[in-house]
């Protein structure tokens, strides 16, 4: 106890308060740990965008940027204790890359009016803004890529799958199991059969799920893998010499690290994503210009262009838009962390707008709503060439089912708020 | 200088051998309970209480109650995390089914469950010793987490798995949930750690934990002198698991408020309390808070002072924290293996002889 109160008195010393009138934005990454080698190129995404913003245009309607980066290891208590630190600070949106943070901070962000962004992951029945008022899940999520990664199957086998035996390897925690309800769902509605693999973290282990896939023989397997999870699978994939174009990642599942030491075994892989793939776009003239030239990029600057990079990319992207849209909407530079949210109830991301950031075609283009945080769900699909060792999609970015993804949303939603008395947020 | 003991006379056998006999100690243990209790809940905000207090009263819980199995009974105990988990999700099962019964009453329910399961994995040390007892209570570790993971009842059927606690009272005060003041978390801890330690302390000064000492020091003696072997392996299971439950049942529904079994109880958690007990002093009740003191605020302060005030890049600090807390164990298992209750105890010693070293 002596010992506590000494440190409290050195930290609330330490603790100065920030230079004021900066736009806060926390970093929850994760550059230590199993699932490091995502954490790293999304964080380098999301720390770049904001550089060349703070370079370039003097950041955010001329109020510059201030990152504060807080490591969590993907852990939720140091999740927690990032969150309670960075808060203070006048944080204005939260990016936490871990579905278990994300879960721990939806409440307490949500009575202190600071908007969480769960980017393609966290609770997908969070896209009820109606129940979910400060979470936003836009422009896709878990359920959406189950029901993409589905619907590019139907594609490929000319809208029939009936009959077909597709196998889910999942990493067994609250991420992994997300698409499961749905694939059951999909799986009554399209006839297939769905058999469910877990993986324990971290997911080093998994010679036991593939020889059951060798015995099963499933015709497609999916996976929702993340971290060191995702290269062993696709390595044992190979091992077993199931037919890689028949493999189909989620989102997480879908990065350069995950594919490259199986090498040429993985040619053909595939992955659904929520945004373009490769570094063809104006804005990484930019970067490199302002950024990685001047020796300023995150980590190191090895990561410009991969698939998480620009996944952070896009995040940072999103983010900076609705902060613009809180500047504009409140006529001043200084927002706050609930102007931000309102914002983003009412972002609009047009192909216009992503052209005039220099990203033509980067994502989808959706509305928020009140009632629809999770903007369009559309889903495109990419393919690993291990030839030239990259991604490139190859199916465009298209509708999800939605009647079947909305109806789970509203069952799960409406459940979390019965238990939490939460009142409707829309009008 | 400090210990000034001439005039402090015992005048009976209570007095004699009550916990601190030495009136400056007393005192000081006066000073820090009515600092905790009187002054720290009016000044206490959300990052403390959240990212400091919180965890340091719930893991001194946990350490107390291992600390209770290997410290003073010697069965070393590798399913900590398991058996905090049933903590959790035994105070989860209750506050949804039972939603207007009182925090405390769960909690405490929740603590005795645990000590049920503890004893049920216990009764294999009526058999085996040591490294062998040690397996066995590692296959508990993993098999408790399976179990929540696999049987969806426990998590009541949510699509993700994962266990929130809703919002609950205690005496009409918000105790749980995002609404709860880090006021009100921080004293209902706190009550429960001083609870815990005070049942502690006297169990461990008693008959029963006599029993569990000489059950430490040679069974087979101790046997021979008339303790029962079985009455005291499963009493020290019990009331460990009761203790560890408890802290479970705090760690899930007060401090993170959303739990993943294999995330939040896995065996790294195990190890942490294991490492917690080692480092502060095996059987110790001060050496369980020591213990956990040292280990949840080294991270915190080598984050603050690497992040915040050296500016270094968050990767290297996290690596050099993982160095500096690997070396400190190191060092301090070298240097003083009975932890840092010895090193307070020789401290003390010394301060009494002061300035007449022998």
């Amino acid at each position: 106890m002596k010992k506590t109160l000494t440190t409290l008195a050195l930290s609330v010393v330490m603790a100065a308060g920030p230079a004021l009138a900066d736009l806060v934005i926390p970093s929850l990454s994760y550059r230590t740990g199993p699932y490091a080698a995502g954490g790293i190129p999304f964080a380098d995404g999301y720390e770049d965008y904001f550089k060349l913003l703070n370079e370039r245009d003097g950041g955010i309607g001329g109020v510059p940027v201030k990152l504060i980066e807080c490591e969590t290891g993907y852990n939720t208590e140091k999740g927690v204790e990032c969150y309670e630190s960075t808060k203070g600070e006048g944080a204005l949106i939260y990016q936490p890359l871990s579905t278990g943070i994300t879960y721990q901070i939806i409440p307490k962000a949500t009575v202190d009016d600071i908007p969480i962004h769960t980017m393609g992951y966290g609770r997908t029945s969070a896209a009820n803004g109606d129940v979910f008022s400060h979470v936003f899940n836009y422009p896709a999520n878990y359920w959406d890529g189950a029901s993409g990664v589905v619907n590019y199957l139907l594609e490929i086998n000319g809208g029939d799958i009936k009959g077909k035996k597709i196998a889910l390897v999942y990493h067994n925690s609250s991420f992994g199991k997300e698409p499961i309800r749905t694939l059951e769902e999909l799986s009554k509605k399209h006839g297939f059969e769905l058999v469910t693999l877990a993986v324990d973290h971290p997911g080093q282990e998994q010679k036991s799920q593939w020889l059951q896939i060798r015995r099963e023989r499933p015709d497609y397997v999916t996976m929702w893998g993340w971290g060191v999870m995702n290269q062993v699978a696709v390595q044992e994939a190979a091992n077993i010499r199931f037919p890689m174009e028949n493999f189909i990642g989620v989102w997480w599942s879908g990065a350069e690290h995950d594919v490259l030491p199986a090498g040429e075994a993985a040619d053909g892989y595939k992955a659904v994503t929520f945004h373009a793939v490769g570094s063809d776009f104006p804005v990484f003239d930019d970067i490199r210009t302002h950024v990685v030239d001047k020796g300023n990029a995150s980590g190191a600057g090895d990561n410009v262009g991969r698939v998480l990079y620009n996944r952070g990319l896009y995040a940072a992207m999103l983010a900076a838009e609705a902060i613009k849209d809180a500047q504009a909407a409140n006529g001043t530079g200084d927002v706050t962390a609930g102007m931000v949210r309102d914002a983003m109830e009412s972002l609009n991301i047009t192909e216009e707008r992503m052209a005039g950031l220099g990203m033509p075609n980067f994502g989808p283009s959706f509305q928020v709503s009140c009632k629809n945080h999770g903007g369009s769900g559309l889903v495109g699909v990419a393919e690993w060439d291990a030839g030239s060792q990259t991604w490139s999609q190859v199916s465009d970015f298209a509708a999800t089912d939605a009647e079947v993804i909305g109806a789970l949303i509203t069952e799960d939603s409406e459940a979390y708020a019965a238990e939490n008395k939460i009142a409707p947020n829309c009008k | 200088m400090f210990y000034r003991e001439a005039g402090d006379f015992k005048v009976s056998y209570p007095e004699d051998s009550q916990t601190f006999p030495i009136k400056f100690d007393r005192f000081r243990y006066y000073a820090v309970m009515a600092f905790a209790f009187l002054v720290v809940p009016f000044i206490i905000n959300d990052y403390w209480a959240n990212a400091i207090l919180l965890p340091f009263l719930i893991y001194a819980i946990a350490a107390i109650g291992l600390n209770i199995l290997v410290g003073y009974c010697g069965q070393v105990s590798l399913g900590t995390g398991g058996f905090m988990a049933v903590g959790a999700y035994a105070c989860y099962k209750l506050m949804t089914g039972f939603p207007e019964v009182s925090m405390l009453v769960h909690v405490l329910i929740s603590g005795g469950i645990t000590a049920i399961v503890c004893v049920a994995f216990g009764l294999p040390s009526l058999r085996i010793k040591g490294f062998y007892l040690a397996v066995a209570t590692l296959a508990a570790q993993f098999f408790l987490v399976w179990l929540f993971n696999r049987v969806p009842w426990f998590y009541n059927y949510s699509a993700s798995g994962q266990i929130s606690a809703p919002e609950r009272e205690v005496f009409g005060i918000i105790i749980t949930g995002p609404n709860a003041s880090a006021t009100a978390t921080y004293v209902f801890c706190l009550v429960f750690l001083t609870f815990c330690a005070l049942i502690a302390r006297n169990l461990t000064r008693g008959t029963i934990g006599r029993s569990w000492m000489a059950i430490r020091d040679m069974d087979i003696a101790a046997e021979i002198i008339g303790v029962n072997p079985l009455k005291a392996k499963l009493t020290a299971f019990a009331v460990s698991g009761f203790f560890i439950g408890i802290s479970g049942a705090l760690f899930f529904a007060i401090y993170l408020g959303a739990v993943e079994v294999g995330e939040a109880f896995g065996i790294t958690k195990s190890f942490l309390v294991l490492f917690m007990v080692i480092i502060g002093g095996l059987g110790s009740i001060f050496g369980s808070f020591a213990g956990a003191a040292f280990l949840v605020l080294l991270p915190v302060v080598l984050k603050v002072v690497g992040v915040d005030v050296m500016g270094w890049p968050t990767d290297i600090v996290a690596h050099f924290q993982l160095v500096i807390v690997g070396a400190l164990i190191v060092f301090f298992l070298i240097v003083e293996p009975h932890g840092l209750a010895q090193l307070w105890r020789v401290a003390k010693e010394k301060l009494r002889l002061w300035p007449f070293p022998h």
